[in-house]
């Protein structure tokens, strides 16, 4: 480990760990940390209060806390930072940490530790968070001596961003928060044993680009990467350079426009038919920032029977012929890679074989013709799908959007159609129900004055219900758009597909009235009934610019969502609406 | 120990192969169990672990045979490489090397048995480190495979207590594995 930066004069005046801590989030540039009080982290609150630099959001829950920061990173390339206590401090970020891991989102989480001395002596409020984070987190350390916190925090910042990013836990002992040192922040950190790659192998890049030129039937599928390296506009000079179709993962989504006529819409377990469809039948297939997991291809081995020729490029080599063997593997920064990409095949555009390109397209159009996300515009009963598709009228496609985990997540990915990167916030790894009101809070905070709305379900939402409080006193003016349908909708999907139609303990009993609900916790709440309502009701509630408005809206019971590739199937074996 | 991982890939069919990595890691606490969580966390196989300091007191020097086919030794060493405190690695299995392991064994040795067990120590090039009036602790090295025959050239009653260091590898010739 070598630290360089200014070094510290004999007379420096010696600070306590607490201000240590406050001071290198100043240095970092931090605005908001996300966080809960207690016990073992009471001399860092102390330090907070001592100054306005860096902005403390006081969560409901230290879940909320986690969700929030990571949502504040996605939705604003920062870093995302969450302060909580030792023991049930640490246990009840740890979802928020997981989600944040699965989906390579940059965070520092700070937790309090009991003082150095009680450690491993079952002390009041103690856990072992080095132990219980490790499978979590990107890293994580134990500050023991308070001359290490500054250039610890600063090693957390670098591994959080760089590389493939993910979260990274500074445990700080009581002690070391009171211990006092000169104050020194580092400008940089370099380790020895980290060294995240940057340019993509020339000689790679060059093969990549003469396989992309003699493709018959291309493909190009994006994932998180792209909206984590800031390349979406890249990746759409790569496809109108090229012109070829696009498919963006449901980490993607806003890497590349959703109503352009070359965005095939999202692929995999709910995908669209058209891109599921190419995915399984092109002959070259670009990956950009993707990992193959099993919710995007489906059975790998059903997969690999298509003989294809597979270009990867990833900064993570762990991601790279994990679950598909690749021809072309490209380790790399993903920028860095597609401006050389670019470099070599913009003056070559022309050798694309323009006439097996058309004969691809009009196959493609074919499947288009599918309609795979028709569902019914003319129900008596408010169908989910509609109020996304008004939500996108309503915010001209322009808002913020979180989600729950659910059914309501998968129609919000297909109906609303992302213009632009770091729009769509959602679990997509880890799958946790809840982060929807977290995320809107992370992503509001991230950019004042944006319309930020959270697509949810009754099941999601009543997991971190809490934070409506928070909402209030932070004034944070969200759109809650609840597609209430009274069931853990995929659960209950699954259990009408797979399980004989036995819905065993997926009906939302006992749900609270939640317009009264939201009214307690001094907000705005209107229940809509009917699908005459929906649009004027979504206009209505966006016009009250300061308000937080929650939207019970009452949707149909048994909508499913469609297409679906059931788990262990071929991304070509899907269902449809009509064969049912 | 022996599920199949996950990482698998169902379609290419390669053997499950014995491979012997070599790490170099910061001698840090909780490097160690970083290494063990990965092979547990994604269902790898570690059939042996040794580690210690090295010359260097700042770095590790861990040895873990494990098996599987090419694709999870290929995600093994990739994953290995992602963990921060791990600064370099080797396959030594790729290449010619030498591993060697230490046993020490306790076995009876008493009336006729006593100049029986002494002879045997003697073919196996094992030391007799320690004596009672009815035993020898044996100390022996040599590849797993020399190991297991000793014991198995034993009669099993004979055997008190075995303690197996598990492997330790280098390459052979010039190749070296350092910062």
């Amino acid at each position: 480990m070598k630290i360089t930066g200014t070094e510290i004069s004999g007379d420096a005046v010696e600070v306590s760990g607490a201000e240590i801590v406050v001071k290198c989030l100043q240095a970092e540039g931090v605005e908001y940390i996300f966080g809960y009080p207690g016990g073992a982290v009471l001399f860092i609150y102390d330090e907070l209060f001592k100054q306005d630099k860096v902005r403390h959001v006081l969560v409901r829950h230290e879940q909320a806390a986690a969700h929030a920061a990571d949502a504040y990173s996605r939705a604003s390339q920062k870093v995302g930072v969450c302060l909580v206590t030792s023991g049930p401090g640490v246990t009840n970020a740890v979802t928020g940490i997981a989600t944040a891991y699965m989906d390579s989102i940059p965070m520092v989480i700070l937790s309090g530790q009991v003082p150095t001395h009680a450690i491993g002596q079952d002390a009041f409020q103690e856990v072992d968070a080095v132990g219980i984070t490790r499978p979590c987190v990107k890293h994580n350390f134990l500050v023991k001596d308070v001359r290490e916190l500054a250039a610890t925090i600063k090693k957390a910042f670098v591994i959080a961003s760089t590389g493939r990013p993910g979260p990274v836990l500074v445990d700080i002992p009581k002690d070391v928060t009171v211990a006092k040192t000169p104050f020194h922040y580092p400008d940089s950190a370099a380790m020895r044993s980290y060294n995240p790659v940057t340019k993509g192998h020339p000689g790679q890049i060059k093969k990549a680009a003469q396989l992309i030129l003699e493709a018959k039937r291309p493909m190009i599928y994006s994932g998180g990467g792209v909206i984590l390296s800031d390349s979406a506009p890249l990746l759409a000079r790569l496809v109108k350079t090229l012109g070829f179709p696009v498919t963006n993962t449901l980490m993607g989504l806003g890497g590349y426009p959703g109503d352009d006529r070359q965005f095939l819409g999202m692929l995999g377990m709910h995908g669209t038919y058209e891109a599921n469809m190419a995915m399984q039948h092109c002959d070259v297939l670009v990956a950009v920032g993707a990992r193959f997991d099993d919710r995007v291809i489906g059975n790998p081995g059903h997969f690999g029977q298509v003989p294809r020729k597979i270009i990867h490029i990833d900064v993570d080599p762990s991601s790279i012929s994990k679950r598909v063997k690749v021809d072309v593997p490209i380790v790399g920064h993903v920028p860095d890679v597609l401006e050389e990409l670019l470099r070599q095949l913009e003056p070559q555009a022309a050798k694309v074989d323009q006439k097996a390109l058309a004969a691809w397209w009009a196959q493609i159009e074919l499947w288009r013709g599918r309609d795979c996300l028709r569902y019914d515009r003319a129900s008596a009963i408010i169908k989910p799908q509609l109020v996304v598709e008004k939500l996108y009228e309503v915010t001209k496609g322009d808002a913020f959007i979180t989600s729950d985990v659910g059914q309501h997540q998968m129609w919000a990915a297909q109906f609303y159609k992302f213009a632009k990167p770091r729009r769509w916030i959602n679990s997509g790894g880890l799958g946790t129900m809840g982060v929807g009101l977290p995320y809107a809070m992370g992503a509001q905070l991230a950019n004042p004055g944006a319309t930020v709305a959270c697509v949810t379900g009754e099941a999601s939402f009543t997991m971190c219900i809490q934070e409506l409080s928070t909402c209030k006193q932070y004034r944070l003016p969200l759109k809650i758009v609840l597609l209430n349908n009274r069931y853990m909708g995929m659960v209950r999907q699954w259990q009408q597909f797979f399980h004989g139609n036995r819905y065993s303990e997926s009906y939302m009993d006992a749900l609270p009235d939640f317009v009264k609900l939201a009214e307690s916790f001094g907000h705005v709440g209107m229940r809509i009934e009917k699908p005459g309502d929906v649009e004027g009701a979504l206009k209505e509630a966006f016009a009250r610019k300061n308000d937080l408005v929650f939207m019970d809206f009452l949707t149909d019971q048994t909508e499913n969502v469609y297409p679906m590739v059931p788990g262990g199937k071929g991304l070509s074996e899907m269902i449809l609406s009509e064969e049912l | 120990m022996n599920a199949p991982s996950p990482y698998t890939l169902p379609f290419v069919e390669t053997k499950a192969m014995r491979h012997i990595i070599s790490i170099l890691l910061e001698n840090e606490s909780g490097a160690l169990s970083r290494v063990a969580g990965l092979f547990s966390a994604r269902g790898y196989n570690i059939e042996s672990l040794t580690v210690a300091p090295t010359e260097d007191p700042s770095l590790s020097r861990m040895t873990i045979v494990t098996t599987g086919s090419d694709d999870v030794i290929e995600q093994i060493t990739k994953q290995l490489n992602k963990l921060i405190e791990v600064v370099k690695l080797v396959d030594l299995s790729e290449a010619a090397h030498i591993e060697r392991e230490l046993m020490l064994i306790k076995v009876r040795a008493a009336g006729k048995d006593r100049e029986e067990m002494k002879r045997m120590a003697d073919i196996f090039r094992g030391r007799i480190i320690d004596v009672t009036e009815s035993t020898y602790t044996i100390e022996l090295t040599g590849d797993g495979t020399k190991l297991d025959a000793f014991i198995e050239a034993l009669d099993k009653t004979a055997i008190l207590e075995t303690v197996r260091t598990g492997a330790s590898g280098i390459a052979r010739g010039e190749r070296v594995l350092r910062v």
